[in-house]
């Protein structure tokens, strides 16, 4: 018994070192490097012009990305769950690919599409001769846009593909067999199952294109034009000043908040649909009985 | 006439894909998304790719430094993934088999590395490893230097891949029936070899999965990577991520080009091996 | 006919899941489709609520051939294995889900529901959800529900699978009297022949994509017509070397189907057999279950097994007793062939009438004491 006892508390001293040392400390060297200089000094570090504009990058690229990647998520989870066709296992690892390739090759490729060598540029210059507009990709907030996308694009899917697998087709049958069409049957029936997974999903997103790096990197070169908070956090600390390497964590500390809220709210939202879920399964228990 | 075929035509629709409206149009846009904003941008750079002839992409390839470069990631994603794997299964068993006072706070933290921006980590630990900055300071005063080294780069990585671990293997453990433990206790095994016997094949499928994508995750890295790696050619530091990047500035786009080939073959060949562990792991619980 | 299946055939990938299926259903008929998993009872269902469709051939409802025709045109209701009951619905809302997508008037539908509640036995419990109701409660939604839009055919997928043994004998005797009270025609899925045989008018048994037999339940216990009925109702045993049974040793058969009520055994000194004991022959009781109101006895005849069952009013008798059995008929099949045998020796006495009576269905137990 009190060997048992030991294992436990043995275990449970290795898991919380870890994360102390490996996931915690490094959140709290943010916040004390951030302030090292003093507090006026950190509340001047984000009141630069080059800050705002990162910030308003940011959300709009984020509020776009989150927009997009929810639209397709919902669609596909729904094509891939509740209908057969030859090649689903095929679509669904292709729609998975982002996750196991490096941004900076997502950021390569929008090179290799719209850059200085890439085949659909011909047809961008095309169109801005005909229509005068002057639509540029690469290195411009499309670019960036795009390749925050291309790196977030499984996270909804992934999230709600479980949940609709679990819940199964039956409901929607039932619905169907009464006539209700292919957006009322969403609307009544499948999306009350999916609400948290999608807000789960939209987390999880929101925090990956808040703080994409390696893919908008490669897309991105002008300072205070299409540089999104991460890059502006890369050009303060690479400009190797000890004041800019302090406004660096300043900023930092601004997405550490950030990745915290988000953090809460995964929680919060999981520990919701796990609540449901359980009293859904409980109940049914009881009543069986 | 017409009508007709158009009835023969839905027919056929609803013969393969069953009962439930809206096949096409959720087909439609899936497939043209897909194809706009992941598949016809990577092809681009398959398409570039092939333009460029055998020999120069294997002397690309071959360049000492794409070669260490490969090297480097390939060793230290291994390490840390490798490291992350009995962590991870420790963590997983912690959170899912003891309660304790703070374990929803433990659980909650696990996926502060997918939330976190990985230029914020970067930046962080490559000042905390630095013999500057706590622990790197009394590591370095026993001989350890940490940061631009490829301890660094297995340290980022680690922090980068836990969650992938812990996030496989914690539901296939909440699943396990503690039957399973209790049949193997009676038949008169201990602890130890109840676990290796008889939970770990069971946790091996989920366990190689969190591997993979850790693994996965660790060759792709940037933004974590390469400021706590020193990116030098020199000591080989640099990762695959980093040189691409570096052609990429240089505009040697054929250089870039070919290096991400060489990642994007790998990754597949991940995804592929993870895929199987899965379906053979279904195809298993299923027969059960 | 009501309803009509003329060839159909549906496979999925390898499968066949139905094989050239033909079959009519008469108006206001309550149907079983009786068979074992994968026998294609559940994919004749799907296809004729419009959930599958047919390869080839085609199903016709009321006259109209309704293989283009979507579900709800076809106004089927259909009950779920699981009920399908719509989880974030009330039960006034999943009551009155079809009546909505109808764009009924909200008077009527609220008209409707109340009088399938009433109907249903759950008025006061619409505002319930699905989760806070018991399996039989859930099964009456269901009902309600797919009764709603008045359909002129009910299908029911398995109705009492999700429902524990005890309830579900109530259920049968509900669901049968609420169809015949809604006179609405009617096929439910089964593998249960005891639910088949207790709550159908017609039972249509099927076995590998095909259909075996169609008939009223009495029709499909009594003459079975091929060796798969013969075998899947009544508790058969099976009887290879059926040369040493009396009364049975001519005829070239592959073997005999013995039920237990086919079988008698009494005492050597029981006074009503008297006059046939000579065409007994003797047994040695290897085994006897007690199942709940009589007993189930295993005797082994000349080298065979052969289960008969004993009122537990009848004198007590144990394990290794000498018994005497005399087997009154025996399905014989040869190939797919059924053929219902009587004992030769009872034949030749002319046991017919009151006399036939006495030895078919004797009690003796009450009598000898």
């Amino acid at each position: 018994m009190s060997k048992k006892r030991n294992i436990k508390i043995l275990m449970i001293i290795i898991s919380t070192l870890f994360v102390l040392l490996m996931l915690v400390f490094p959140l709290a060297s943010v916040l004390v490097n951030s302030f090292s200089k003093g507090l006026e000094f950190y509340f001047n570090s984000l009141k630069t012009e080059y800050f705002f504009s990162a910030l308003g990058l940011t959300c709009i690229v984020t509020f776009i990305t989150v927009i997009v990647n929810s639209f397709f998520g919902i669609i596909a989870s729904y094509l891939l769950t509740r209908y057969s066709f030859a090649g689903k296992h095929i679509l669904a690892t292709l729609i998975d690919i982002p996750f196991s390739i490096s941004p900076v090759i997502a950021g390569l490729a929008f090179i290799m599409m719209f850059g200085r060598l890439g085949w659909a540029t011909p047809i961008i210059d095309t169109i801005n001769s005909i229509t005068g507009w002057n639509i540029k990709i690469v290195f411009a907030i499309p670019g960036v846009v795009l390749a925050t996308i291309f790196v977030t694009f499984p996270f909804v899917s992934r999230e709600i593909i479980p949940v609709l697998n679990a819940v199964g087709t039956d409901e929607e049958e039932a619905a169907a067999i009464m006539g209700a069409s292919g957006f009322t049957i969403f609307r009544k029936i499948t999306f009350p199952h999916i609400k948290w997974a999608l807000a789960y999903g939209v987390v999880l997103c929101s925090a990956r294109a808040i703080g994409e790096f390696g893919a908008v990197n490669a897309l991105s070169k002008t300072r205070g034009m299409t540089f999104t908070l991460p890059l502006e956090i890369d050009a303060l600390y690479l400009s190797g000043s000890s004041d800019s390497i302090v406004a660096a964590y300043a900023v930092s500390s601004i997405l550490v908040l950030v990745s915290v809220i988000l953090l809460v709210i995964r929680n919060i939202l999981e520990y919701r649909s796990d609540r449901i879920k359980i009293s859904v399964e409980e109940r049914a228990e009881i009543k069986e009985d | 006439m017409i009508k007709e075929k158009n009835k023969e035509q839905n027919n056929k629709r609803k013969k393969r894909h069953g009962s439930i409206p809206g096949f096409g149009l959720s087909m439609g846009i899936t497939l043209t998304m897909l194809s706009m904003l992941v598949l016809i941008p990577l092809a681009s750079i398959l398409l570039y790719g092939l333009s460029l002839s055998p020999s120069e992409f294997f002397a690309i390839v071959c360049s000492d430094s794409v070669r260490y470069a490969l090297r480097t990631s390939i060793l230290c994603s291994f390490i840390a993934a490798t490291i992350n794997c009995v962590f991870g299964m420790i963590i997983a068993w912690t959170l899912v088999r003891y309660n304790f006072f703070h374990r929803r706070l433990i659980d909650g933290l696990i996926e502060l590395p997918f939330a976190l921006p990985t230029a914020v980590a970067g930046i962080t630990l490559s000042k905390m490893y630095s013999n500057t900055g706590i622990p790197g300071k009394w590591l370095s005063a026993i001989g350890i230097d940490v940061s631009y080294t490829h301890l660094g780069i297995v340290v980022a990585l680690i922090f980068v891949g836990i969650p992938f671990v812990v996030r496989t293997v914690q539901p296939v453990l909440q699943k396990f029936d503690y039957q399973y433990e209790e049949a193997a206790h009676i038949l008169g095994a201990g602890r130890i070899i109840t676990f290796i016997k008889v939970m770990l094949p069971e946790l091996m499928p989920a366990l190689l999965t969190g591997f993979g994508l850790a693994f996965a995750r660790g060759m792709g890295e940037y933004g974590s990577v390469i400021y706590i790696s020193g990116n030098s050619a020199k000591d080989h530091t640099q990762v695959v991520s980093y040189v691409i990047m570096q052609k990429l500035n240089y505009m040697d786009y054929a250089g870039a080009t070919a290096v991400a080939l060489v990642m994007l073959i790998t990754s597949f060949v991940i995804l592929m091996v993870i895929n199987l562990i899965q379906i053979k792991q279904s195809k298993r619980t299923n027969n059960v | 006919m009501y309803i009509e299946l003329k060839n159909v055939n549906k496979r999925f990938g390898d499968f066949q899941a139905t094989k050239d299926i033909s079959l009519d259903i008469e108006k206001g008929q309550l149907v079983a489709l009786l068979g074992p998993s994968g026998s294609g009872k559940t994919t004749i269902l799907r296809m004729i609520a419009g959930l599958e469709m047919p390869d080839s051939g085609d199903i016709v409802i009321d006259g109209k051939r309704v293989n283009d025709i979507p579900p709800v045109q076809r106004r089927v209701g259909f009950v779920f294995q699981n009920y399908a009951l719509f989880r974030y619905m009330t039960v006034y809302d999943n009551i009155a889900f079809g009546l909505d997508i109808k764009k009924m008037d909200k008077k009527a539908i609220k008209a409707r529901v109340s009088e399938l509640l009433e109907l249903t036995e759950l008025t006061g419990l619409e505002k319930r959800y699905p989760n806070e109701l018991s399996g039989g409660q859930r099964q009456r939604v269901a009902f309600a529900r797919a009764l709603a839009p008045e359909p002129g055919l009910l299908l029911l997928d398995e109705p009492f699978a999700a429902i524990d043994a005890k309830v579900r004998k109530e259920l049968r005797q509900w669901l049968r009297e609420m169809i015949h009270k809604v006179g609405i025609t009617s096929i439910f899925v089964t593998h249960d022949q005891d639910e088949a045989v207790e709550v159908a008018d017609q039972i249509i048994v099927t076995n590998n994509g095909q259909i075996e037999q169609s008939g009223t339940p009495f029709d499909i216990y009594k003459l079975p017509q091929t060796a798969f009925v013969a075998e899947f109702v009544g508790n058969p045993v099976f009887v290879k070397n059926y040369n040493c049974l009396r009364g049975f040793t001519d005829g070239d058969y592959d073997y005999y189907i013995i039920r237990p009520e086919f079988v008698e055994a009494f005492k050597s000194d029981n006074i009503h057999f008297k006059e046939i004991i000579d065409f007994s022959q003797k047994g040695i009781i290897k085994d006897i279950m007690f199942c709940g109101n009589m007993l189930q006895v295993s005797i082994d005849v000349a080298g065979q097994e052969v289960v008969t069952h004993r009122s537990m009013e009848r004198r007590s008798i144990s394990v290794g007793e000498e018994m005497n059995v005399i087997i009154y008929r025996v399905f014989a099949v040869s190939g797919n062939e059924v053929t219902l045998l009587e004992n030769s020796f009872l034949k030749e006495m002319d046991l017919t009438g009151r006399n036939r009576e006495k030895y078919l269905y004797s009690d003796d137990g009450y009598f000898a004491g």
